[in-house]
């Protein structure tokens, strides 16, 4: 249940989209997002899918993965939906009991369907595209103008990129205790939200210490392979841009010139 | 000197109640002194609460003594200032495959150290891709480390210091959570650093089979050390060994148990064919 | 009888790309009172089955039955049947989140909804039977040593009195005095209360001189299932999948081969060394 969690995983296979740099992906992840929340019409949205088609085409990413991502937001989807179907005010199209659909709700509703299920598609690519790591080190870098700000870059990034790599870890810890738990007759499913609520302690308190213990080893280990910061660092894989990573940014400006130019008619 | 040597080392922790009131001290390590050269595979046994954990730790300037010094090649461990070189000399592999791992991809693993030292990065692809050659990890250099079994994960971590070019590897139990195979896998591993590569190996473990190949034997029992000597000098002590509660091989009981049934047998056999040929079959 | 598996199949991540078929056509009769070894390495299935057997997980076909009933019916009480078969998973003393032992042993028979009365007395039951020393009861688990936390684990499932219990590779970890204290004291556990014991390990060695049968699993099924003795007689097929028989078999094996008379069917060293005494006389 907890691993088909797809945000946020990584998607080993060989393609231009793995190779482009992880800022190209970054940049025009975040442009794309920023697209869909100006298009005027339903044309503009087609290009939207159109381009996304074309990434996903040209990632090797199996389509089944990304709609896997889809199945953990889709109360989030059903309830946004619903919220605007039901609740914006304008001229009523069909009424039933105390609720009434209007035309502006149902366009409001579909134009907000569609923009998250382009966004999570859209996010999901990028993520199942770039080993968190690439993902990080791609923050690390753009956010470096923020250093003079004393913001701590380097370590924010490597905070995030040890989060990434225990998150699986700690997913099958929590299910292995768990599945311990109600073999001492635990009962997480029944009784009210308090009852439920306490039901969690048993489960808590050995995660929490697990991840305590985790995280000092890990300390451990990273001080004995001389980790003591971001400086005087080299990197394995530094981040230079190639011929690729300009034609993704063109590829990208492309697609915002036909977008908002289509979108916006 | 030798690569390294510990005079006279103690380390002594305080035990503190709830309160933060000290509670008693316990001294994990109690005097203890050795000299291991340079090239030898050294072997330190012991169980649970024997001090050899906490000895490891100071190889690697985690932990600095109470009293007495360690030297790492020379550098003294107490010193601020060659707290990295010593690192860097002597490296060291956990007992937990999990939590050793930063990378989230086998190859930028293994890339960590060396980028934390600030090599050069042609350099870096050049060390992991010799490292990784080395346990025997290069075609898994592209995966990620979750789906990879135990003991393939532990030869990541050894790459990983490996990488590093050590002088020196030290070893804090890493096959404590694997299964046989996996254990096999890692000794493999470790030997072979230590007969091609010819780095010194420190091995920590408390299984007794591990340590047939080992130049020297360290027994800890109480922060001290119990016996010393090669392997067959400490399996030939088999009543000693059991009564500080280790395992010996089945193969080395059995001449045991035989020789106190009459039959004439050298002390200390370690393998199976020595026992034939010791019978005279 | 206490557990029968009938053609049991558990088929994991079934209609995607990494489907495995984690156990294939197991059929299994556990009797009551049997001490079981189940050996096989790290994905042979044999921790995915011992979850079967408490309902923890659902086979995707087949039938499971203790003692009598069908665990899968609707109206079996699955909350019951955890209380009957206790499972004790590996690394158990993870799942310890009381602020004192006692409390932790606790938490089991009190969700079985017992007094207050029969909770406790069951609590310093099970933690006397794991040979814990009284003066640890009331401290916190986390200050015991790693043996010691084991047996407070073990103890917590002890105390919903099972007729059966599971241990995943309770040894674990433990260093040679660790290991043998806790076999022993389960071995103890067995004999004196005639417990069904079912002891998931991959080291043969380990579990040779405790259990009165051993069932091998491999890939997904069982590959033998047999008094200590005769499994050990395929200490070659074993090897091929990654397990080994005890050293003294090879042993015994060995000088059999190079013409010494002897049994190779031993499986401890006494017997061993008694039979090679033996031959070595006849011999001269």
């Amino acid at each position: 249940m907890l691993r088909d969690i797809t945000l946020g995983q990584y998607y080993q296979t060989e393609s231009v989209i793995h190779k482009l740099d992880p800022r190209v992906k970054l940049g025009g992840t975040l442009l794309y997002i920023v697209s869909l929340f100006f298009f005027k019409n339903y044309l503009g949205y087609v290009v939207a899918a159109l381009f996304l088609g074309i990434v996903i085409k040209l990632s090797r990413v199996p389509f089944k993965f990304m709609v896997r991502g889809m199945k953990s937001i889709i109360m989030l989807l059903m309830i946004t939906v619903v919220f605007n179907l039901f609740l914006t005010p304008g001229t009523p199209l069909i009424s039933v009991w105390k609720l009434t659909i209007t035309a502006e709700g149902l366009k409001l509703a579909t134009t907000m369907a569609i923009r998250l299920v382009l966004l999570i598609i859209g996010s999901s690519v990028m993520t199942l595209t770039t080993t968190p790591n690439n993902l990080t080190d791609g923050m690390e870098k753009m956010m470096r103008p923020l250093k003079i700000f004393k913001v701590p870059v380097h370590e924010v990034a490597m905070m995030m990129s040890i989060a990434l790599r225990f998150i699986p870890i700690l997913l099958e810890e929590t299910d292995k205790i768990m599945k311990a738990q109600i073999a001492r007759g635990a009962d997480f499913e029944s009784g009210n939200l308090i009852k439920r609520a306490k039901a969690l302690v048993p489960l808590l308190v050995p995660l929490f210490i697990s991840a305590f213990r985790r995280a000092n080893d890990l300390a451990m280990a990273m001080e004995a392979r001389c980790y003591r910061g971001g400086e005087g660092r080299t990197k394995m894989k530094p981040l230079v841009y190639k011929k690729r990573d300009y034609l993704g940014y063109g590829f990208v400006v492309i697609y915002l010139v036909v977008g908002i130019f289509v979108g916006r008619l | 000197m030798g690569i390294i040597k510990a005079k006279d080392l103690v380390y002594e922790y305080i035990r503190r109640d709830e309160d933060g009131n000290v509670e008693g001290i316990n001294t994990a390590v109690d005097h203890v002194s050795l000299d291991i050269k340079q090239g030898q595979f050294i072997a330190i046994l012991g169980h649970n609460g024997s001090g050899k954990s906490t000895l490891a730790k100071h190889m690697n300037a985690i932990l600095n003594p109470t009293e007495g010094t360690l030297w790492v090649d020379g550098m003294d461990t107490n010193e601020e200032k060659n707290i990295w070189n010593i690192r860097q000399t002597a490296g060291m592999v956990f007992q937990n495959p999990d939590n050793q791992i930063i990378g989230q991809v086998v190859e930028e693993d293994v890339g960590f150290g060396p980028e934390n030292m600030g090599i050069p990065t042609k350099e870096i692809w050049e060390r992991v891709e010799e490292s990784l050659r080395a346990v025997g990890m290069y075609e898994f250099r592209k995966h990620s480390p979750n789906k990879l079994s135990g003991g393939q994960k532990q030869r990541i971590s050894i790459a990983g210091v490996l990488a590093m070019h050590p002088k020196c590897i030290v070893l804090d139990e890493p096959t404590a959570m694997l299964d046989p195979s996996g254990r096999k896998e890692v000794i493999r591993a470790v030997r072979g650093l230590n007969d091609v590569e010819g780095i010194t190996v420190i091995l920590i473990t408390h299984y007794m089979d591990e340590i047939i190949h080992a130049d020297k034997v360290f027994v800890m029992d109480k922060g001290k050390i119990a016996m010393e000597g090669t392997p067959r000098e400490i399996f030939s002590q088999v009543e000693k060994l059991q009564e500080l509660r280790l395992d010996v091989p089945q193969v080395t009981l059995l001449a045991h148990e035989l020789k106190k049934q009459g039959v004439k047998l050298p002390d200390g056999i370690l393998t199976t064919k020595e026992l034939i040929a010791a019978l005279g079959i | 009888m206490s557990i029968i598996l009938d053609h049991v199949n558990y088929i994991y991540g079934e209609d995607t790309a990494l489907m495995v078929k984690a156990l294939n056509d197991i059929c299994l009769t556990i009797p009551k009172g049997q001490f079981i070894g189940v050996i096989g390495h790290t994905g042979s299935g044999k921790s995915t089955l011992m979850q079967h057997m408490n309902g923890l997980i659902k086979a995707t076909s087949g039938h499971i039955y203790f003692n009598g009933e069908d665990i899968y019916d609707d109206d079996y009480d699955l909350k019951k049947l955890r209380s009957k078969v206790g499972l004790v998973f590996q690394y158990p003393e993870h799942q310890l989140f009381e602020m004192d032992v006692f409390s932790d042993v606790c938490f089991g028979p009190k969700n079985l909804g017992l007094e207050k009365k029969e909770v406790e007395l069951r609590a310093f039951d099970a933690l006397r039977k794991v040979g814990l020393p009284e003066d640890l009861f009331y401290q916190s688990p986390f200050e015991l040593s790693g043996g010691q936390k084991r047996r407070v684990a073990i103890a917590g499932v002890l105390a919903m009195k099972p007729e059966v219990l599971i241990l995943d590779e309770p040894t674990a970890g433990l260093d040679p005095k660790g290991r043998d204290e806790i076999l022993g004291q389960i071995k103890q556990l067995q004999t004196e209360t005639g417990m069904t014991i079912i002891l998931v390990s991959h080291s043969m060695e380990d579990v040779a001189e405790y259990v009165d049968r051993i069932i091998v699993m491999n890939k997904g099924s069982v590959m033998y299932d047999d008094v200590p003795k005769k499994v050990f007689a395929h200490y070659k097929e074993l090897e091929q999948v990654g397990l080994a028989a005890p050293q003294v078999t090879y042993i015994m094996h060995a000088l059999h081969e190079k013409g010494l008379d002897v049994k190779v069917d031993a499986t401890t060293i006494e017997e061993a060394a008694g039979d090679i005494v033996k031959a070595l006389r006849g011999k001269a």
